[in-house]
């Protein structure tokens, strides 16, 4: 995983509410058994006309936003489906964080898995940036993960909350099967007792 | 004495290896988890490079439900490539790794959230989790199930456990008598529209009250898997007799002593009488009405007898962004009754909604009645097995003489991964959990409903109330 500490880039607007995994990743780039080429999918159906031209219209597909590698993005984003390929195709798409107020756990814990920085913010903080973002008056940020802060032009700057667990995965970019097999002992332990306990579960 | 417990924290505890801060991480120990083709590849090719083995083989069920084609006429692959190589990537993971598979042709083959409990693979107590969203509804039985990704899979299948944070609490009381034709669906699908897509972000919901308890435990799946659209990540029961008798006679249940012993370790799994919740809800049944959706959220909802919204009507200038781009989607007018608007497809299936029971609901419907001419009607059971008993109960005769398509099991329509796909401008009344854009194919309309509503729009050809069509 990509370790994550000071990372300074452009930021795109990405407001709308509900922005579910179905509309992050279409269906038919989900038929692959490795995780290559998920570049292309993301928002497929935003980001192409059905020619296959890019749709000007598209955020991303402006000439301001174009290389984004951060998003300010509406409330739930990244709910419904589990798909984890909406992660990887927005990692390979260049994007390291997402800042937004809330986002669906299964995504939540996908993009932490993925060394994605998600920061979620209270919502007048989020809509201040978020109108300021759209109308072009922030367009370069600077995200300090071991300051937890956002830099904002001006000198000014966004605090931000993130458990130290969390935190501290995302900057070493630790492999988390790795640390939690350094506990095997601990979850056999576990294992025999609770399998005395509750024998049908053998 | 105890502090009072809730059933959530009674059931995360006796599964924490350990605490991993003083945040509400845990280690988590994992009792069962069921693998599908698509979201696993790359947590089996994780698992490969690595040099890694399976903690616990025998904990795995895998099941094919994802791409496999429903035509009538099974075969062991289906006509896609991509789903192909899904398919066979994942035999050969289960081989490898000796995992019990389902295969397309197996008589057990499903949809793996009808399956599970089908078999008596998931039991009161577990907990349970899977590479899909809807692993909530084993809440139903008193498990705790929730979803994973991918990364997360290949964790769980490592090491037997998960990083997981406790999520708040929030009970949702339902009390009295549900009206005629009311169901399940109905009721998870008001209480999406009342508190949000993201009301329940953050927390696990435990329904209870006098409504949950007279319904049945398939009724009971449709409200656990549906929550996960109010942003749950996990809702729950708790087990009464309904849930004992349903699991008795499941072929991989305990039996004898066994059975015994774990039915007396079951009593404990209640809250406890002053146990205080993060949050309430309480619904009251008797002023459910059909639900249905108008948007591309599952929270754009109405009762059948309402109207279209009018963007104008939303305060809040996010909602009102939002109900617009919905209406532009839906090809819908504001202020148009939602009752009348005509419909290309109707489609019966999900892990929400294609159990025994709603077939039975729906045949009631249609017994004796044809689909509308123009409409093209779906029915795709949650199971191999539902579809064997459907057939033994003179269902699919029933479904057939009305126009329906009979299919085979799988996911089908509800994603529309493998070959079952609309095309853009389609508008269907659909029994699923996903009205998201493009969800049943780009640019189709998809309308949730319950099965029973589903199948009277399309005898009628357009959404209508199911109570206006005669039946009891
Ligand atoms: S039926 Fe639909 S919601 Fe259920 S597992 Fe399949 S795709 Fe997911």
């Amino acid at each position: 995983m990509d370790a994550f500490n000071i990372e300074a880039g452009k930021i795109a607007p990405f407001m709308a509410a509900n922005i579910d995994t179905d509309v992050i990743m279409p269906k038919q780039f989900l038929k692959g058994i490795d995780r290559k080429g998920l570049d292309k999918g993301l928002f497929f159906d935003q980001r192409f006309l059905l020619s296959g031209e890019p749709n000007p219209e598209f955020v991303l597909n402006k000439p301001q936003w174009q290389g984004a590698k951060f998003l300010a993005v509406g409330p739930n984003f990244g709910c419904g489906s589990s798909r984890e390929h909406a992660v990887w195709g927005l990692k390979q798409l260049g994007i390291r964080a997402l800042i937004g107020t809330t986002f669906a756990g299964i995504f939540y814990d996908n993009c932490q898995r993925n060394g994605l920085l998600v920061i979620e913010l209270d919502e007048k903080s989020m809509s201040e940036l978020g109108d300021k973002v759209a109308s072009g008056e922030i367009n370069d940020i600077e995200i300090d993960l071991p300051n937890q802060n956002i830099k904002l032009p001006q000198n000014a700057k966004i605090n931000f909350e993130l458990d130290p667990m969390r935190k501290e995965a995302l900057m070493q970019g630790l492999d988390a099967i790795g640390s939690t097999l350094q506990r095997a002992e601990a979850i056999k332990s576990f294992e025999k007792k609770h399998l005395l306990d509750n024998p049908w579960l053998a | 004495m105890h502090k009072p417990r809730t059933l959530y924290e009674k059931l995360i505890n006796s599964h924490t290896v350990c605490e991993l801060d003083n945040k509400g991480h845990v280690l988590l120990y994992i009792d069962r988890q069921v693998l599908n083709e698509y979201t696993s590849p790359q947590a089996f090719s994780g698992l490969r490079d690595a040099n890694r083995k399976l903690w616990r083989p025998n904990t795995s069920l895998a099941v094919v439900d994802h791409v496999n084609s429903t035509e009538p006429q099974r075969v062991s692959v289906g006509p896609e490539e991509g789903g192909a190589l899904q398919v066979n990537y994942f035999a050969k993971n289960c081989e490898d790794f000796g995992i019990e598979l389902f295969d397309i042709l197996d008589s057990r083959q499903g949809i793996e959230h009808v399956v599970a409990p089908e078999q008596g693979f998931i039991l009161p107590g577990m907990s349970v989790a899977a590479g899909d969203s809807h692993t909530t509804t084993y809440g139903a039985l008193g498990a705790f199930g929730f979803g994973i990704g991918t990364s997360e899979i290949e964790h769980l299948l490592a090491t037997q456990t998960l990083i997981y944070k406790k999520l708040k609490t929030m009970r949702v009381t339902v009390n009295g008598a549900l009206g005629l034709s009311i169901t399940s669906k109905d009721v998870v699908m008001e209480l999406i529209r009342k508190i949000g897509a993201a009301g329940a972000t953050g927390y696990a919901i435990e329904f209870c009250g006098s409504t949950i308890e007279a319904m049945s435990v398939e009724a009971r799946m449709t409200i656990c898997n549906m929550a996960v659209e109010a942003g749950a990540r996990g809702a729950y029961m708790a087990p009464d007799d309904v849930v004992y008798n349903y699991l008795k006679d499941k072929p991989r249940a305990p039996k004898g002593e066994l059975w015994e012993q774990a039915l007396n370790k079951w009593q404990a799994l209640y809250t406890d009488k002053d146990a205080v919740f993060d949050k309430e809800v309480t619904i009251d049944a008797a002023s459910i009405e059909p639900m249905i959706t108008w948007g591309t959220s599952p929270d754009q909802a109405s009762v059948i007898s309402g109207v279209v919204p009018n963007p104008r009507d939303d305060i809040d200038l996010a909602k009102r962004k939002s109900t617009t781009r919905a209406l532009q989607y839906m090809g819908l007018q504001a202020g148009i009754p939602i009752k009348g608007i005509s419909i290309t497809h109707a489609f019966i299936g999900s892990c929400t909604n294609a159990r025994i029971e709603d077939l039975r609901q729906v045949a009631e419907v249609v017994k004796g009645k044809k689909i509308a001419q123009g409409v093209r009607g779906m029915i795709v059971p949650g199971s191999s097995e539902v579809r064997a008993q459907a057939q033994v109960e003179g269902l699919a005769d029933i479904f057939i003489d009305a126009g329906f398509e009979w299919r085979q099991s799988g996911c089908s329509m509800c994603l529309a991964m493998n070959d079952d796909v609309l095309s853009p401008g389609d508008r269907c009344a659909s029994s699923t959990n996903r009205n998201f854009e493009g969800r049943q194919g780009a640019g189709v309309r998809t309308h949730l409903m319950s099965p029973a509503m589903v199948a009277a729009a399309a005898i009628k050809g357009h959404l209508c109330d199911v109570r206006d069509l005669g039946i009891n």
